[in-house]
This record gives C-alpha cells, structure tokens and sequence, in this order.
C-alpha cells in the first residue's frame, strides 16, 4: 500500500509539474490582449472579503482599492470600466488562477516578492500599494515605540508573511517576545481586545479598521509609528507575455503620473483643453501611446474618467470619510517625499 | 438474540413502574434520590436557568430588531438582528447582481416545489418525475443564466448565496447516488475488472480530504485542458464534490448489500433471473431499505460540506455571509450572521432528517 502510494504520488507530481511547464509556455505575447478582447471583459483575480480592497458591498457588487485597479485595466482596454469579471481568490487558490489562465490580472494583496516573481512565473506591476507589519497597542501600557515591547505577549495569525516579519523585527533588536498565534482573524482580534496580548500585529493596512470598529474605545489604542517591513503590494500577471504585463504596468503608471499633473476625475475634460504637452500625451490627445499598448489612444483619460488617478482611488476606499480611513503613509507620490514614481510617458 | 429481545418487550409491557406514580414521587425518586443527585440537580438547574436567562436577555429583551443604524446597535446590550434585515440580500443572494435578485426568488420556489412533490409516495413514478424534472431543471437554467426571454445574462461566477448551495448540493446528491450505487456493486461484482476499479476509485478518492479534492478539481484539472478549452468552474467543483460524496456513500450501500442473506440471492437464480433483475428487483431494494438511516444520515452531512467552497471562493452561502460581514460598519454582529446562517442550515437539515423518518415508518408499515 505504501509502494502504491509513493508511485501513485510521483506520478501526480510528475505530471501536475509536466501540465504547469506546458500552461508556463502558453503565455505567449501578444495571446492574453487577444483573448481579452475576444472575451469582451477582463478577469481580475481578486480578494474574496477584504473591506477597503475587495469585497462585495450590501449590493452584492465588487468594491475597494484593487477592484479599481481592475476597472482601470478594463477601462484601459474597452473604454469602459465596467467590463471586468472578478474571480474571488483565497489565498492559497490565486497562484495557481494566474498559472492557469482561470484569471488574466492578479490584484489580491499579492507581496512582490523575489521567489515569486521567479518560481512562481509571474511579473509584477509596479506596487500599488505600500504597506508593512504594524502593531497596535493600548495606550495605557505607554509603549510608543517598537522597543518597548521586548517580553510582550504579541497577537498574529499563523504562516503569514508577518508571523516571520516580527521575528525578524525581534531578533534584530535583541528582544524576546510570546506569540499568541491565532487562525481565525476574528478570533485573533478578539484576543487582544479582550486583552490576551498587549500588541496585535498585521499588516499596516488592516489596523486602523481593527481599531476604529473592533475596539470599545478607539481612543484608547495606537498604532505605532512606522512600518517595519517591506510589503509592496502589486497587481500579477502570467511570465511570457510581454505586451500584457506592458499594459498592466503602464495603466498603474498613468495612475500615478495622472495624480502628478494633477489630472483627476474631476477636472479631466477640462484637462484636455491644457497647452502642456505632458497632459496631453497621457490624455491622447498628442502622440500614439494607446496604440503602442495595443489599446485605443485614450486608454488613459478613459482610467482616469471612469475610475480616478491614484489619489482619487485611494481616497475613495481609505479616505478620511471612509470607515478603514488610513494615513497614504509611503503611498504618496515621490515629489511629495512618497515612493510613487510614475516612469515618463513619452 | 431474538429472545433476549422479545423478553425484555414482555417485561415493560406487564411491569411498568413509572405508570402509576404521583409527580412528587417521581421528583424524589429521579432528581432528588440522595444528597449528591440533589446537588447535581441543582447545579444543572442553576446552569440551565444561566444559559436561558441569557439567551432571553441577549436574544429578545435587549435585543434591537430593525435599524439601519448601526450605531443603534452598538449602544444596545443585546443582540442586534437588524443585520440580518439589513445584509439578507447580499447574504442569501451572494455575488448575483442585486436587481435580477428576484429570479432567484422564483428559482428557489420552483426548487423547492419540485423537490417536496418528488418526495411524496404517490408521485413516485418515472413518467411523471421525470418530465418534472426536466421542466424544473430547464426553467431554474433559464432563470440563473438568463440570455433569454429578456433576461440579463449571469455567468455561473456571479452565482451565489442560498441558491448555490442548493444546487451545489443537490448535484451532488443526483450525480452522486448513481455513482455510489454503481460503485457499490461494482466493488461485489463478479468480473475482477469491474471490482478492481471500484476498489481503487473508492479507496483513492476516500483517503484524501475533500478540500484536496477541490483544489484538484479548480487549479489541478484546468492545466489538463488544452488552452483555449474551459470547463465551467461551477460544473468542475460539483462533479469533484459529487464524487467525494459517491465513495463514501458507496461503502455504506455496501453495508445493505453485505446484509441480504444469501439465500435471496440463490433464489433470484433459481428463478433464472439475470444479473441485472436480481440486483434491480431484489437486491438494491432491501439493501436500500437496510441502510436508509446511514444513507440519509450522509445526504445531510454532504449539505453541510458544501460550505467547504468557501476554501475556493465559490459564494455560497457561508462565503458570502462572511464577505458581507466585512463590512466595517457591522462587522461587530458577525455572531447574529452566523447564528442566521446556522438556523438556514438547521432549517433543511432538520426537514431532511424529519423525513428520512417518516421514509423509515413507511418501509416498518409496508407502505413502500
């Protein structure tokens, strides 16, 4: 029975490895633009319940940070932002989606990552999102600083990149620390609420939320100043087409030059009207951009019409009116001292 | 056996002690007997008052029943069903686009219709449910994907919420019994091939997860696929699901099977009947009956397990309750949510239990 086992194993593994090398090649340039517009929509890989990301709202439509991004790629490619379909991803699930053609554009909280821009076959836009480990701690307990918390009982969820970021975190500075590892993330946040940890640790992101909706008392508790990783966040495509992964990356790089030249939703038309040569290009007024990405020529002004530079994407998910309202932090652009840099459109 | 049994039916019958007694007596005797029973009697008492007491006060005195304010419920002490009244729609309905909400609505009448008519003795009849069925199941595909008669197109991606889970699991109860009954044969069959088959789909299937199962079934199998050539993801989980469900159930069947006497089997043959008539006349029949209660028993547990999507974004029910409850607004009353989802799930497990026994007095009485 074990021999059994072991042949029947190597010969899955054998040929699940022989299907992934023959789907890798069929991600050739040019193939995904075609099928796309083939389709008439864009199939976005997304997050299935991540309020502020994605999730779906009371309405039952897709809504957040990076379901915007999948809007500005469809809006890129037809003209309307709308021709998206969103495949609820969890997390174990969106490699293998991107691998396999179920999905054409990852945007799920993926971290770009060495290994998994190599191994993994994938190429990542440029980050849509910067964010880190951060911890949010009672203010009672006077801890302002991440050095305070050497011998501190420390709430997170297990695997995750944070599980191994704080160890770092701790071992760098000399500190010890108990972890209370908790799966399920209501639970996790429950335990420090009801005062099982002193510090609860996650992704930077998520911590405002926890404390503006979990907590008796928001006042009573602070995230602590900086951020003591590095998790850039960024849309995934498949290795091998080049053209498409052009595309994803210049539809995140118009959002951000649209927000340096201070195109937004708002003001776009009359934008069009501008002498300044640089708007013009982004808006198509001037040159062929569109066309050298395989897209019609106002593919940028349709982003930012539809759906907003990045400033007005990100205002509508973590602004301040927002209930996850959360500080733009690295996420500003580069002239603003951010680590937005959108490359030139000429 | 069979006296140990009809002496003990003698025994209660002519000797019944608890006839006659007063309540007082019956208090003393049961709860009251020595110091330690009335401790324990107390104790429990004192627990069960706890536990109700808290259930009225959290459940229904403190309770706030509509708001669309979620602050109205922060401020109340007891539980806040108003998220229910509030986030139903997205709950029950999952991804489905919120106007076209009331074909599901329709498809859930007709489901449920078809399914209780099925259920009756006196409509069990080939002729009648088979055209029922194909109506029904025609009607619900044009109602879910619409494309026709007017209505908007809806990919079974954008599916969702109690509709799912209903057909997922009905998919797999159709798909799956015939399955098990095969395989359940197959693994008594006399052609080596046949059984050998049956033996290594049972025991390879049944040894690995059912999570394992749908991972296969969405990441692995799609690679197979030439490019180009999409199996719908929907159609792939339910078959994966099904036939999970089939392997188990098929080794149960085998338990009725393993329980005809052999002489049944002798006697079939001395008729002269072929395989085929003994197994469809005489056999399956009595070993159906014999295993009902385990057969039943699995059919629920197989409604449970198709919240296991979740691991796989499919917005079932569950799913979905768990992405709305993202919401930051409501996140708080999560436990509302699930207690909501928990009562759905009661709901038709329960029917379903209530009717597997009323199958079993049917069978006791000789009805079918």
């Amino acid at each position: 029975m074990t021999i059994l086992k072991a042949v029947i194993r190597s010969v899955l593994a054998g040929v699940v490895a022989g299907a992934l090398g023959a789907s890798a090649a069929q991600a050739n340039s040019g193939d995904t633009l075609a099928a796309v517009k083939a389709r008439g929509e864009v199939l976005c890989g997304v997050h299935p319940a991540r309020h502020g990301f994605a999730a779906p709202d009371s309405q039952g439509k897709w809504s957040g940070f990076e379901v915007d991004f999948c809007h500005a790629v469809a809006a890129a490619i037809f003209g309307d932002a709308s021709k998206v379909r969103f495949v609820a991803l969890s997390s174990q699930q969106r490699f293998p989606a991107i691998q396999s053609g179920e999905v054409d554009v990852l945007a799920r909280n993926v971290t770009a990552t060495l290994s998994r821009d190599t191994a993994l076959g994938l190429n990542f836009s440029p980050p849509i999102f910067y964010t880190g480990t951060g911890f949010l701690v009672r203010k009672d307990d006077g801890i302002t600083k991440v050095e305070d918390l050497d011998g501190a009982a420390i709430c997170m969820a297990p695997g995750s990149t944070t599980e191994r970021n704080v160890a770092q975190i701790f071992a760098a500075r000399g500190m010890k620390y108990t972890p209370v590892v908790i799966e399920n993330n209501k639970q996790l946040v429950d335990a420090y609420v009801t005062g099982r940890c002193d510090a609860l640790t996650k992704d930077k992101a998520a911590l405002p939320g926890v404390r503006a909706v979990d907590t008796e008392n928001p006042a009573d508790h602070v995230l602590l100043p900086g951020i003591y990783s590095k998790e850039p966040l960024a849309m995934a495509v498949r290795q091998g087409d080049d053209q498409w992964y052009d595309l994803i990356k210049w539809v995140v790089y118009a959002t951000f030059n649209a927000e340096e030249m201070g195109v937004g939703q708002a003001n776009v038309d009359e934008m069009k009207a501008s002498t300044d040569p640089d708007v013009q290009t982004l808006l198509g007024v001037i040159g062929d951009n569109g066309t050298k990405l395989g897209v019609g020529n106002t593919w940028a002004y349709d982003i930012v019409k539809q759906v907003g530079n990045y400033k007005d994407i990100y205002m509508r998910h973590f602004g301040p009116d927002s209930p996850v309202a959360l500080d733009r932090d690295q996420n500003v652009l580069w002239t603003e001292g951010g680590l937005l840099y959108g490359l030139p459109m000429q | 056996m069979t006296t140990a049994s009809s002496q003990t039916r003698l025994v209660t019958a002519a000797y019944d002690p608890l006839a006659r007694m007063s309540a007082a007596d019956w208090l003393k005797r049961n709860l009251f007997s020595s110091v330690w029973q009335t401790l324990l009697t107390l104790v429990t008492a004192a627990v069960l008052l706890r536990f109700f007491w808290f259930v009225l006060d959290w459940g229904v005195i403190n309770a706030v029943w509509v708001t669309s304010d979620p602050d109205v419920c922060r401020a109340a002490t007891g539980a806040c069903w108003a998220v229910i009244v509030e986030k139903h729609r997205p709950m029950l309905f999952g991804l489905y686009p919120y106007d076209e909400h009331w074909r599901l609505v329709l498809m859930m009448v007709i489901y449920l219709v078809t399914v209780v008519v099925s259920l009756m003795p006196r409509n069990w009849n080939l002729r009648f449910l088979v055209p029922l069925w194909l109506v029904a199941a025609v009607s619900i595909g044009v109602l879910m994907f619409g494309g026709v008669l007017g209505l908007r197109y809806v990919p079974t991606s954008e599916w969702g919420g109690l509709p799912l889970t209903m057909l997922l699991f009905t998919g797999t109860v159709l798909f799956g019994m015939p399955v098990a009954v095969l395989l359940a044969l197959g693994r008594r069959a006399p052609l080596p091939v046949a059984r050998g088959v049956s033996v290594v789909f049972i025991e390879a299937l049944r040894g690995v997860p059912l999570i394992t199962i749908l991972f296969v079934a969405v990441n692995v199998f799609p690679l197979f696929l030439p490019a180009g050539v999409q199996v719908d993801k929907l159609l792939r989980i339910t078959i994966g699901i099904a036939i999970f469900f089939a392997c188990y159930q098929a080794e149960v069947i085998r338990g009725g099977l393993q329980a005809i006497p052999r002489g049944q089997y002798e006697a079939a043959a001395s008729l002269s009947l072929t395989y085929w008539q003994t197994t469809s006349r005489i056999i399956l029949p009595q070993a159906l009956r014999i295993c009902l209660p385990a057969i039943t028993n699995h059919i629920i547990a197989a409604m449970k397990n198709t919240s296991f999507v979740i691991i796989i974004g499919l917005f079932d029910i569950l799913t979905a309750t768990t992405a709305v409850m993202q919401d930051p607004l409501w996140r708080k009353f999560y436990v509302e949510a699930y207690l909501f989802v928990a009562a759905v799930y009661l709901f038709f497990g329960y029917a379903l239990s209530l009717y597997a026994r009323k199958v079993e007095k049917w069978i006791a009485s000789g009805r079918i």
